[in-house]
C-alpha cells in the first residue's frame, strides 16, 4: 500500500527474519483504554515477532464486534478480511485453500462465536482448519453498548439490562467436545501465558481455539463479574506452568521425573507443561472435559492448555493438493486440454 | 431378437390414419419405484433413433410413495416444449389412474397393468392392459429386484406397439448401467419378454408410430446441472462449497464426479481443486467469498431458500469487490414452496441481492449448452469485474435431459482480471491502492493473499473504506466509492453476453424472454405466425440489460415479456430501466411450477393480438 516506505531506516533490534517489532504492528487501536483485546493484540505482535513469522505469510480474519475490529491493530503487512457477524470461520476456510503455506489468525468474540456464529464455530472445529481461533470473551456485547452475551453467567446484572437469567455457554468446553485439536483458555490479565499459548497455537497444524477472558472495561468489569479483571486475578487457576520452545532451540530442560509433560508440535517446536498443584495430561479428552466441569463447579478461571491432539490431519492436508499454491496454478493446469472436450461430449448420451 | 422381427409380427395396417413421430407419452408411476430408469431408457432410445425428443420429470418432494409423472415429447418438427395433454398414457399408479386416464386426448392410447381393476370410464380411448406381475414373475429377476424392474414391462410393450427399436433400447441401457452386464441383461431380458408378449397378445388399435429419422445427429443429451459443472471445470474452478438442496445438488455432485477425471495435475496426480459440503448455505458462500478473495475461482450452487441465506455475504462480496460465482437452480418459492417444480422467480432477488445500494450481475443461460458456456464464462466475468456473478438456471434445465448441441471448448483464454503480482508491485515501487479506479472503467486492481511483496497486503472489510482500503466513515468517500461501483456496473454492460434475437419479416410485435422458456415460445411463434401474428424474439442472456435490449424495445410498438413467475419480474425490471421508452410492454407471467407450453403462450398472445388486428 502507499504508506510503505522503502527508504532504509536505522535498525535497532531485529528478529530471526530481520524484522523489527514495528513491522508487526497495526493501526492504532480505537477500542477503549484498558480493553483486554488491546492486550491480546500486543501479545499477537510479540508472539509473531519472537517466532520470526514473516507477516506476509499470515492471514487475519474476523467477524463483527469489538474483538473483530482488532485485526486492524496488529500485523499491518498481513492480508486481512473482516467479514460478517459470526461467519468468520467459513471465510477463513475458503481463503486458506488459496495458499496452504500461509498461517491464519482469526479473532472473534463471545457474541460472534457463541451466539450468532455458533454453527460455523462448531463446524470449523470438526474440519480442523489450520487456524488460530481466538475468542476474546468478555460476556457482553460492547459495540452495541452492553447487552448480555451467551457466555454471561446467570445472575449477572448489567446497566440497563437487568439480570441475566440464562445458563452460559462454555467456549472451551464446546471446543473440546466439538473435536477441536488444540484448546486453551487464558486471561488477558496474564499476558505472558497468552503469548506462550499463542506461539504454541501458531505451531499447531489444525484448529487452535483460544478462549481468552478479555474484560470489557466499559460494560462488564465489576469486581464480582466473572469476566472482570478483578475476578480473573482472584480466580485464575493455571493447569500448569506453560512454556513454548521454538524448533531451533535445542534446549535441554532438566526436570524431575513426572514433573513435566513435553508435547512435540508439527513444526518441531515443543510445549513444556510444568506440573503445578495437580497432575494434568492435556492429551486426554475425557480428562479435559472433567477438569472443565470441575473448574465450573469451583468457580475457577482455569487457564492453560486444556487439550491437544497432534495426530489429526488438518483440513488442507486431506485434499491431496499440489505443492504449488492453488492460487498460483496457471491456466494450462486449470483448464483441461482441448482434446478432452470430445471425450466429455462422448460421456453424455 | 431384433426389432425388425418383433415389428413384423404386429399387424400395422389396422388404423386408417397413422401419426408418426408427433405425440407425447406420459408415464404415471409411484416415486421410488425405479421408473426413472425406464423413462430415460425410452427417451434415449427415441433420441438414438434420430427423432427429436424431450423428457420432463414431474416429481414430488418425496423419496418413496407419492405419485410422479414423466412426459416424453416426440416431435418430428423439433418442438420439444412440454405439452399439457398426452396421446399416450402409461398408468402404473392406481392412485392417479382416473386422473391419468382423463389427461388422454380423444383417440389416445392407455397402457395399464392388469392388476389395476379400475373402470375405464372413457370410450374414446384405446386401452391396453399389461400382465406386469406375471411377466416379472416369469423373468429371471431375483425377488428383491422385482419391483424395480417391473417398470421395464411398459418399455417393452411400448417398444413393440410403437416401433421403438430394441437395439436402441439396448444402447440406452448400456449407457445407463455403464456397460455393467448384469443389470443390462436383467432389464433388457424383461423388455424383450414384454415386447414378445405384446407382439403375440396385443392388437394395434391406436394410430401412433415412431420411425427413424436423422434429426438428432450433431446433438447430445444432457442435463443443465451436469453441463454447468463441466463448464465450471473448463473454467478452472478451484473451489466449490455447497449445501444439499433440490434441484441444485446434482450440480455439485457432478463437480465431484468429473473433477477427478479432468483436473489432476499431470506430473503429480494432485488435485487442482477442492470441493466442500458446507454446514449450510451461509457457510457455503462464506467459504467461496474467502476463496475468491484468496485468488481462487470459487463457486457455489443452490436454489431459492439457500439463495435467501446467502444474501448477507452477497452484499459483502459486492461491496468488498470479491469475485464469486453463485449458481441458482430456480425452483418455486416463496419459502419451501414447491421444491421439485420449476420457476424463474429469483430474478429480482438475485439482481438486487443485498441490503442498501447493491447491484448484482446475473447470467441467464437459455439452453443446456449455454449452461456449459456460462459455467466457464461466469468466472471470467466475476474476476474481471471483481464481483459476484449469479447464474440463474432452473429445475427444468438442471434436472431434465435435453437434446442439446455438444459442449464447445472455450474459444478464448481465461480472463483472470486485474491482479498485481510481486513483480508488478516491484515495478510500481509498492505504490498502489486497492480500490482506486486507475483505468477509468470503475474496476480497481487487487492483490492476492500469498503475495510476498511487503506492500501487497490490504485489509478487506464490509465497513466503509477509502481507495486504500482504510476504514472511514467519511460521507464524501462513501459517495465516491459507491459511485465508482456504479461505474463498474456500467462497464459490466459492455462485457456481458448479448441477447440473441430472431426476426420475422413484417413482425407485428416482439417477445422478450430468458432461460428455459424458449422452446415453448419458438413453437408458439410458429403457430402464431400461421394465424398471421408475426413476431420478433429477443432472448436475454444477462442482467444488467445491454444496449441491444433498448434497441429491441425502441423498434417495436408492442412487446410481450414471457416468464415463469407470478409478478412478471423481468417485466418489472424492464419497466424500471426503460421507463422512458414508449413501447407497450405486456407481462405474460406463468406460475404453476410446470414447464411452459406453447399453447399457453399462443393463447395468451392471441387473446391480446386479436384486439390489435
Amino acid at each position: 500500500m502507499t504508506m510503505q516506505s522503502t527508504a532504509p531506516r536505522p535498525r535497532t533490534q531485529v528478529n530471526i527474519v530481520g524484522l523489527e517489532k514495528a513491522d508487526y504492528r497495526g493501526a492504532p487501536s480505537t477500542l477503549c483504554q484498558g480493553c483486554g483485546h488491546n492486550s491480546i493484540s500486543s501479545q499477537i505482535i510479540a508472539a509473531c515477532y519472537e517466532l520470526g513469522i514473516v507477516p506476509e505469510n499470515v492471514l487475519k480474519f474476523s467477524g463483527i464486534g469489538c474483538s473483530s475490529k482488532s485485526p486492524t491493530y496488529f500485523l499491518n503487512r498481513s492480508f486481512g478480511f473482516n467479514g460478517l457477524h459470526g461467519r468468520m470461520p467459513s471465510l477463513a476456510t475458503g481463503a486458506m485453500f488459496g495458499d496452504r503455506s500461509l498461517a491464519a489468525i482469526g479473532v472473534s468474540g463471545d457474541g460472534d462465536s457463541a451466539s450468532i456464529g455458533m454453527g460455523q464455530f462448531k463446524h470449523v472445529m470438526r474440519r480442523n482448519l489450520p487456524l488460530v481461533y481466538i475468542i476474546e470473551n468478555n460476556g457482553v456485547y460492547g459495540l452495541t453498548k452492553g447487552q448480555f452475551s451467551a457466555t454471561a453467567e446467570p445472575g449477572l446484572s448489567l446497566k440497563g439490562q437487568g439480570t441475566n437469567p440464562y445458563m452460559p455457554i462454555d467456549i472451551a468446553w464446546e471446543a473440546v467436545v466439538g473435536n477441536a485439536t488444540f484448546v486453551a483458555r487464558s486471561f488477558a490479565g496474564d499476558p505472558k501465558q497468552v503469548k506462550e499459548l499463542l506461539k504454541a497455537a501458531l505451531s499447531h497444524r489444525g484448529i487452535a481455539v483460544l478462549d481468552i477472558i478479555s474484560p470489557c472495561v466499559t460494560f462488564n468489569n465489576k469486581d464480582d463479574s466473572m469476566h472482570s479483571y478483578a475476578w480473573g486475578r482472584e480466580h485464575e487457576v493455571a493447569l500448569h506452568e506453560f512454556s513454548y520452545v521454538p524448533p531451533r532451540d535445542d534446549i535441554m530442560i532438566e526436570y524431575e521425573e513426572g514433573e513435566v509433560i513435553d508435547v512435540t508440535m508439527h513444526d518441531g517446536s515443543r510445549v513444556i507443561l510444568k506440573k503445578l498443584e495437580q497432575d494434568y495430561n492435556p492429551t486426554d479428552r475425557g480428562t479435559a472435559i472433567r477438569v472443565l466441569e470441575e473448574a465450573n463447579a469451583k468457580n475457577w478461571l482455569l487457564t492453560g492448555l486444556i487439550y491437544i491432539n497432534t495426530e489429526v490431519p488438518s483440513l488442507l492436508d486431506i485434499y491431496n493438493l499440489p505443492d504449488t499454491p492453488l492460487n498460483r496454478l496457471s491456466e494450462n493446469v486449470l483448464r483441461p486440454g482441448p482434446e478432452t472436450i470430445e471425450k466429455v461430449n462422448a460421456l453424455m448420451f | 431378437m431384433s426389432a425388425v422381427q418383433t415389428l413384423a409380427q404386429t399387424d400395422l395396417s389396422t388404423p386408417a390414419e397413422t401419426i408418426v413421430n408427433d405425440f407425447s407419452i406420459t408415464v404415471g408411476t409411484v416415486n421410488g419405484s425405479g421408473s426413472q430408469t425406464s423413462n430415460l431408457t425410452l427417451l434415449r432410445a427415441l433420441f438414438k433413433m434420430g427423432i427429436p425428443v424431450s423428457g420432463k420429470n414431474l416429481f414430488p418432494s418425496n423419496i418413496q410413495g407419492l405419485p410422479t409423472w414423466y412426459t416424453i415429447r416426440v416431435s418430428k418438427e423439433g418442438y420439444l416444449a412440454r405439452r399439457a395433454s398426452s396421446e399416450i398414457v402409461v398408468a402404473m399408479n392406481p392412485d392417479t389412474f382416473a386422473q391419468d386416464l382423463a389427461s388422454l386426448v380423444p383417440g389416445g392410447a392407455l397402457f395399464y397393468p392388469d392388476d389395476i381393476k379400475q373402470a375405464i370410464t372413457r370410450s374414446d380411448v384405446i386401452a391396453y392392459s399389461m400382465p406386469v406381475k406375471a411377466l416379472v414373475k416369469q423373468s429371471d429377476a431375483p425377488s428383491n429386484l422385482r419391483d424395480y424392474v417391473s417398470n421395464m414391462v411398459y418399455v417393452g410393450v411400448l417398444a413393440q406397439m410403437f416401433g421403438i427399436e430394441l437395439d436402441k433400447i439396448f444402447q440406452a441401457l448400456d449407457f445407463h448401467f455403464k456397460s455393467k452386464q448384469k443389470p443390462i441383461e436383467l432389464n433388457y431380458g424383461l423388455i424383450t419378454q414384454a415386447a414378445n408378449w405384446a407382439a403375440e397378445n396385443l392388437e394395434k388399435r391406436d394410430p401412433y408410430y415412431v420411425q427413424p429419422m436423422d434429426a438428432t445427429a450433431g446433438y447430445i443429451m444432457a442435463d443443465g446441472n451436469t453441463a454447468a459443472a463441466l463448464g465450471a471445470i473448463y473454467g478452472g474452478v478451484h473451489f466449490a462449497a455447497w449445501y444439499p438442496i433440490t434441484p441444485a445438488s446434482s450440480l455439485a455432485e457432478s463437480l465431484v464426479q468429473y473433477l477427478p477425471m479432468l483436473r489432476k495435475e499431470p506430473e503429480t496426480g494432485k488435485n487442482t481443486y477442492a470441493v466442500i459440503q458446507a454446514e449450510d448455505e451461509l457457510a457455503a458462500i462464506g467459504m467461496c467469498v474467502g476463496a475468491g478473495w484468496a485468488g481462487l475461482r470459487a463457486m457455489t450452487s443452490t436454489s431459492g431458500p439457500g439463495l435467501s441465506l446467502m444474501t448477507e455475504y452477497a452484499g459483502l462480496a459486492y461491496y468488498a469487490e470479491v469475485p464469486v460465482v453463485i449458481w441458482d437452480i430456480q425452483r418455486v418459492g416463496p419459502s419451501t414452496g414447491l421444491p421439485t417444480r420449476t420457476s424463474q422467480g429469483d430474478i429480482n432477488t438475485a439482481y438486487f441481492m443485498g441490503h442498501g445500494d447493491t447491484q448484482q450481475i446475473v447470467l441467464l443461460p437459455g439452453s443446456v449448452t449455454e449452461c456449459f458456456e456460462f459455467g466457464w464464462r461466469a468466472f471470467d466475468l466475476a474476476e474481471r469485474l471483481q464481483t459476484p456473478v449469479f447464474v440463474l438456471s432452473d429445475l427444468d434445465f438442471g434436472m431434465n435431459q435435453w437434446m442439446t448441441r455438444p459442449f464447445e471448448y472455450p474459444p478464448i483464454p481465461m480472463d483472470r482480471g486485474k491482479v498485481l503480482r510481486e513483480e508488478d508491485l516491484e515495478k510500481l515501487a509498492g505504490q498502489w491502492a486497492r480500490y482506486l479506479d486507475v483505468d477509468g472503467d470503475g474496476i480497481p486492481y487487487r492483490t492476492i493473499p500469498g503475495n510476498r511483496h511487503p506492500s501487497s497486503a490490504y485489509f478487506t472489510r464490509g465497513t466503509g473504506h477509502d481507495e486504500n482500503a482504510r476504514y472511514t466513515e467519511s460521507a464524501e468517500v462513501w459517495e465516491r466509492v459507491m459511485n465508482r461501483l456504479r461505474k463498474k456496473f456500467e462497464t459490466a454492460r459492455t462485457l456481458l453476453p448479448k441477447p440473441v434475437s430472431e426476426t420475422m419479416d413484417g413482425a407485428n410485435f416482439g417477445i422478450i424472454a430468458f432461460g428455459s422458456t424458449e422452446p415453448a415460445i419458438q413453437e408458439a411463434r410458429h403457430y402464431l405466425a400461421q394465424a398471421g401474428h408475426k413476431s420478433d424474439f429477443l432472448r436475454l442472456r444477462a442482467l444488467p440489460f445491454t444496449e441491444e435490449v433498448k434497441d429491441f424495445l425502441s423498434s417495436h410498438a408492442r412487446i410481450y415479456v414471457v416468464e415463469m413467475n407470478r409478478d412478471g419480474q423481468l417485466h418489472q425490471l424492464l419497466k424500471i430501466e426503460f421507463a422512458d421508452q414508449c413501447v407497450e410492454m405486456i407481462s405474460l407471467a406463468h406460475l404453476d411450477g410446470l414447464p411452459l407450453t406453447a399453447r399457453w403462450v399462443e393463447a395468451a398472445i392471441k387473446a391480446k393480438e386479436v384486439n390489435e388486428l
